[in-house]
């Protein structure tokens, strides 16, 4: 049975895109069928988080309007052959994103992978809605900051009231993703803890990521973290939340890029 | 960067952060609760009134508001007019 992930915030700039491109390529890497999808109409990046902007002939909304089969707007990945990407389109209005229409993509894209990951759109408005809507899990990406906190809140709410899942009823799967994080600001007591936001929030804690440079050297070449630097903190801290993710139970760690003093002196090379 | 002396000086501000938040959220959680209670309220008086009045959906308002202690339930129907019809 496939499942349809959406990874969402409320807030922008928390890192949605990095962490559907992420998750994508490590659920990829442990053999399963992906397909990650940019819901982020007029504001298309997953294509250019995924290294893969110059192959986009077709997006979600030809498919939606018929101009265009969903095999045809589907991109394959270089490095992996099980994970695709369904691209946002970048010039067409909002609105010819139809929610009948979205509903069939996701249809169609449930028979031929195990894993839909749906990178949302920003703000409470009708495309994150949209983005959420067909989701059985949902991904809330969080930073350790006021107000993402307060928009993540916003979200949670949203999933328990205005999902498909939630009209019939049933329950929507959320797990919270901690981005960003800077354990030793945290341990300085200038940043809210893990503690503090699984305290606010209260769902289930998938993986805390930390800030990391390595996150930005992987979008400048155009290559999901978890492949680009596999080792890189945020790379393990992706690839322990995915087996979480798949049921596997993992202890909690912030992964750490910290090299010696000496390594730092010498030639580490700046991102 | 500031020195190490204000370093020293500096207080943490993360549990100030944690304490806004969860009195912020408690309130913005309450009234969020409270639009899914003025929707379902709003549907279920427009259902009872269609029963017995053909009004239109827009010409039923229905407002919850807070005044201090306690909260108001507004109800306010424009209908069409009511003929009374003589009893023979
Ligand atoms: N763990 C991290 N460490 C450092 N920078 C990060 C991290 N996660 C995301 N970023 C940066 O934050 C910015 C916003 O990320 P993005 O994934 O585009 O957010 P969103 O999709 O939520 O708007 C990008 O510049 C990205 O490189
Ligand atoms: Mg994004």
């Amino acid at each position: 049975m496939a499942k349809v992930v959406v990874v969402t915030s409320g807030k922008g700039g928390v890192g949605k895109t990095t962490s559907t491109a992420a998750l994508g390529a490590a659920l990829a890497q442990n053999g399963e069928r992906v397909v990650v999808v940019d819901f982020d109409v007029g504001l298309r990046n997953l294509d250019l988080i995924m290294g893969a902007e110059r192959r986009v002939v077709f997006d979600m909304i030809n498919v939606i309007q018929g101009d265009a089969k969903l095999t045809q707007a589907l991109i394959r990945d270089k490095r992996l052959e099980n994970l695709m990407l369904l691209p946002a389109s970048q010039t067409r209005d909002k609105d010819a994103l139809t929610s009948e229409g979205v509903a069939k993509v996701i249809a169609e894209l449930r028979e031929k992978f195990d894993w839909v990951l749906c990178d949302s759109p920003a703000g409470i408005e009708r495309g994150a809605s949209l983005a959420m809507h067909h989701a059985d899990i949902a991904i809330v990406v969080t930073n350790p900051e006021v107000s993402s906190v307060r928009d993540s809140d916003r979200i949670i709410g949203m999933l328990d009231s205005k999902t498909e899942r939630a009209e019939r009823g049933e329950r929507i799967e959320k797990h919270l993703l901690l981005t960003r994080y800077d354990p030793v600001r945290a341990e300085r007591g200038d940043m809210l803890k893990v503690e503090d936001v699984l305290d606010i929030l209260s769902i289930p804690l998938l993986g805390i990521i930390p800030e990391s440079q390595e996150v930005l050297r992987a979008s400048n070449v155009g290559s999901p973290v978890t492949l680009n630097a596999p080792i890189s903190a945020p790379a393990r801290a992706y690839l322990d939340a995915v087996r979480r993710l798949r049921g596997e139970t993992v202890d909690m760690t912030v992964p750490s890029d910290k090299v010696g003093l000496v390594a730092r002196l010498f030639g580490r090379r700046a991102a | 960067m500031s020195g190490i002396f204000d370093l020293f000086k500096r207080r943490p501000t993360a549990n100030v952060a944690r304490e806004r938040l969860q009195i912020l959220l408690s309130h913005e959680r309450a009234s969020v609760g409270q639009e899914g209670l003025v929707a379902t309220l709003r549907e279920e008086i427009l259902a009872v009134i269609a029963k017995h009045i053909p009004v239109d959906r827009d010409q039923v308002q229905v407002k919850l508001e807070r005044s201090g202690e306690s909260s108001i339930l507004e109800i306010d129907v424009t209908m069409p007019p009511v003929r009374v019809r003589a009893v023979a």
